[in-house]
């Protein structure tokens, strides 16, 4: 095959693996949420009271101990999960049981959740449970503005006010 | 097959004359010895050296803080750092370009079942290199901390996060946008550093049995490479999102679909999807070996009686499966070679790198110090007697093929015997003297297209062998217008009729041979001790 000819050749074979590089590095664009979409990201890392409340021992089961065993206080090492239920404009939209972490469940209960919505004005409740009877006693509900594109996210600390929104 | 029909031998893959009708349309481009697709491994070292060099640059005037990186970033795009834009855009389509020949590498090896027996390790530690270049390439783009890097890491830990035991703790690590501190970014540059060297052991791990490792290709290949990456580092520089802002997800994406591809998919499949698809598919490939039946071709055997340690074997195996030890017998030769039967691949290059398969020696049972019990030396010189004694007509002709090539034995006429060898590289050059002297006025070597072995490098050595620059050689005295060396693939055989046309046309010039020996000679019984 002619010289010049083969050289052209591999000018456009590598052309074509140039332009298939610079197309598919930039190409097609993603979108990550459908247009007019927000989204709520849901971030926990919260230990749950104990299952069991501590309680003292008596004195005849202190005698039973082994005298480096002798604890006045008996303490489960076991926590309830966290439980969290958010609702947007009134409908479910998250029902969460964070069981805790740990062999003996007795870490703390770490969830996330991502949940897109339609852009707009919604109003947001969110609410805690983290004892073992799952009472819902630590709830936050409030009006939100959600633009195109906008990321809120939900997280727990008790230090900080307890659920926080932002 | 001329090799014992006892013997279950394996052959190409269903899909292996497709990846070379494919491979021929870059052969009319780049001809047979510069074709990409046959460095596509060698191709990926380039490219992984050019993004090493282009991100060695780039790190130089980066700045390692969470708030400054992506300004370092964008001050190099202004080309405050020297070539600051070009070794970006380098960095990224070197980048690509790994990605893009690894992926034809493997596409190809797989299609010509290149992964079980003796290739089973570079087959699985390729696997796992595979793994790291992605890992290495995703952390990358991490490091502009733009609103790309923000998106990619977040889908990361999402990802991460749907194992039981991370349980959406690492997210947690970055959604907040107070939380992705110096010390966080530090690690992520770390990964971005350690990955692509446990890469680089990896990838050194991968050709670690076979030898000579081919990890640079042709001059001539890396140079065009290099230029076209060039190219389009100064034709289509890479630009910055704006910066990374955690109460925000932009619209669109510039995607990087070589490596960011996981993230879309798992928005499709869920992060539990992309796992389970993610472990299929490497898990799959790490089967292959195990889950196919490739048949394995026997393995080479020493024959101590005839191997005097000369070490021309154990310089061509292309698989190291050749060593040299010590004399364990009483012959005074200081060493002697042995097989290793988990490396050797059956090819027969060492039979005819072995000085002692010449057929010109007069033992009746013809024996070579390292041979082939699918194909021995000795069938092989009786075969070549007989057909030659049978050749009539015209030119006489006879074709020495590899069986991995065109298949010649439907080249087979009244004056052409085709004789096939487990490669061309296993027919030792005093065959085809010994061949000219039988009876035939030319003699064709036919293997794989150049570069295109299915044993890495028996085309090299063949051409090295009958040119006289690689011993055994073909002797000076043999001549050289009467033999041929012809490179015919799988799907060649039409165009080696046409070889072998011509060159019977030019034998016929030449005119028959002035002396013809009468063949074989005289034998004799020998017995080594």
């Amino acid at each position: 095959m002619n010289r010049a000819f083969r050289y052209v050749l591999q000018a456009l074979l590598y052309g074509a693996f140039a332009a298939a590089l610079g197309y598919f590095s930039t190409a097609p664009a993603f979108r990550p949420l459908p247009p007019g979409y927000a989204l709520i990201r849901l971030s926990l890392n919260h230990a749950g009271q104990r299952k069991v409340a501590c309680r003292m021992r008596t004195p005849e089961e202190l005698a039973k101990l082994a005298p480096n065993m002798r604890a006045a206080e008996d303490c489960p090492r076991e926590r309830a999960p966290v439980l969290v239920k958010v609702e947007l404009d009134g409908a479910p939209v998250a029902d969460i049981v964070a069981k805790p972490a740990g062999f003996s469940r007795d870490g703390a209960s770490v969830a996330y959740r991502r949940i897109p919505v339609a852009a707009g004005t919604h109003r947001l409740r969110v609410a805690l449970a983290d004892d073992a009877a799952g009472t819902f006693d630590r709830v936050r509900e409030e009006q939100v503005r959600l633009e195109p594109g906008r990321v809120l996210v939900i997280d727990f600390e008790p230090g900080k006010g307890g659920i926080l929104i932002r | 097959m001329n090799a014992s029909a006892a013997f279950a031998l394996p052959g190409p893959g269903p899909a292996a004359p497709i990846v070379e009708r494919l491979d021929a349309l870059f052969d009319r481009a780049f001809g047979q010895r510069l074709n990409p697709w046959r460095h596509l491994g060698a191709l990926g070292f380039l490219s992984f050296w050019i993004c090493c060099a282009s991100g060695i640059w780039i790190y130089v005037g980066f700045d390692t803080s969470a708030t400054g990186a992506r300004e370092s970033l964008a001050a190099m795009d202004r080309n405050a750092w020297p070539l600051g834009a070009f070794a970006r855009a380098l960095h990224r389509y070197s980048a690509d370009a790994l990605v893009a020949v690894t992926a034809l590498h493997l596409v190809r090896e797989l299609s010509r079942r290149h992964y079980a027996a003796f290739r089973r390790f570079a087959w699985l530690t390729g696997i796992f290199a595979l793994a790291l270049m992605f890992a290495a390439g995703i952390g990358g783009y991490w490091l502009p901390w733009d609103q790309l890097a923000q998106w990619s890491l977040t889908a990361t830990t999402e990802w991460l996060d749907a194992l039981p035991f991370f349980d959406g703790a690492l997210t947690r690590n970055v959604i907040a946008g107070d939380q992705v501190n110096d010390r966080f970014f530090s690690l992520l540059i770390f990964l971005h550093i350690g990955l692509p060297l446990a890469m680089l052991a990896a990838m050194w791990v991968h050709v670690q049995r076979v030898s000579p490792a081919r990890t640079q290709p042709p001059r001539a290949l890396a140079w065009g490479t290099a230029a076209m990456l060039a190219a389009l580092a100064l034709a289509k520089p890479v630009s910055l999102m704006p910066a990374a802002d955690l109460g925000l997800l932009p619209a669109t994406i510039p995607l990087d679909w070589f490596y960011l591809f996981p993230h879309p998919a798992m928005a499709w499949l869920g992060p539990e999807g992309l796992w389970a698809a993610t472990a299929a598919f490497f898990a799959g490939l790490a089967a292959l070996p195990y889950a196919t039946r490739v048949p394995r071709a026997p393995v080479a055997r020493v024959n101590l009686a005839n191997c005097n340690g000369c070490a021309r074997c154990f310089a061509d195996c292309p698989y190291d499966a050749v060593v040299m030890v010590p004399r364990t017998d009483a012959r005074p030769h200081l060493r002697q070679a042995q097989v290793d039967a988990n490396l050797c691949a059956g090819c027969g290059i060492c039979t005819g790198a072995c000085p002692s398969s010449t057929p010109f020696r007069r033992d009746e049972a013809l024996a070579t110090g390292i041979d082939m019990p699918s194909a021995t030396i000795g069938g092989l010189r009786a075969r070549l007697e007989a057909r030659a004694a049978a050749l009539e007509g015209g030119p006489r002709i006879v074709v020495f093929g590899c069986r991995w090539g065109a298949g010649v034995a439907s080249l087979e006429g009244h004056s052409t015997a085709a004789i096939e060898f487990l490669c061309a590289a296993m027919v030792p050059p005093s065959f085809v003297e010994y061949a000219l002297r039988a009876g035939a006025d030319g003699v064709l070597v036919a293997g794989c297209r150049e570069g295109d072995c299915e044993f890495r490098v028996g085309d090299a050595l063949v051409a090295a062998r009958l040119d006289g620059g690689r011993k055994p050689s073909l002797r000076s005295s043999v001549p050289r217008e009467r033999v041929r060396y012809a490179h015919a693939g799988l799907t060649d055989l039409d165009a080696l009729r046409v070889e072998l046309d011509t060159f019977r046309t030019e034998l016929s010039r030449l005119g028959p041979r002035a002396a013809r020996h009468t063949l074989p000679p005289k034998r004799q019984e020998k017995h080594h001790g």
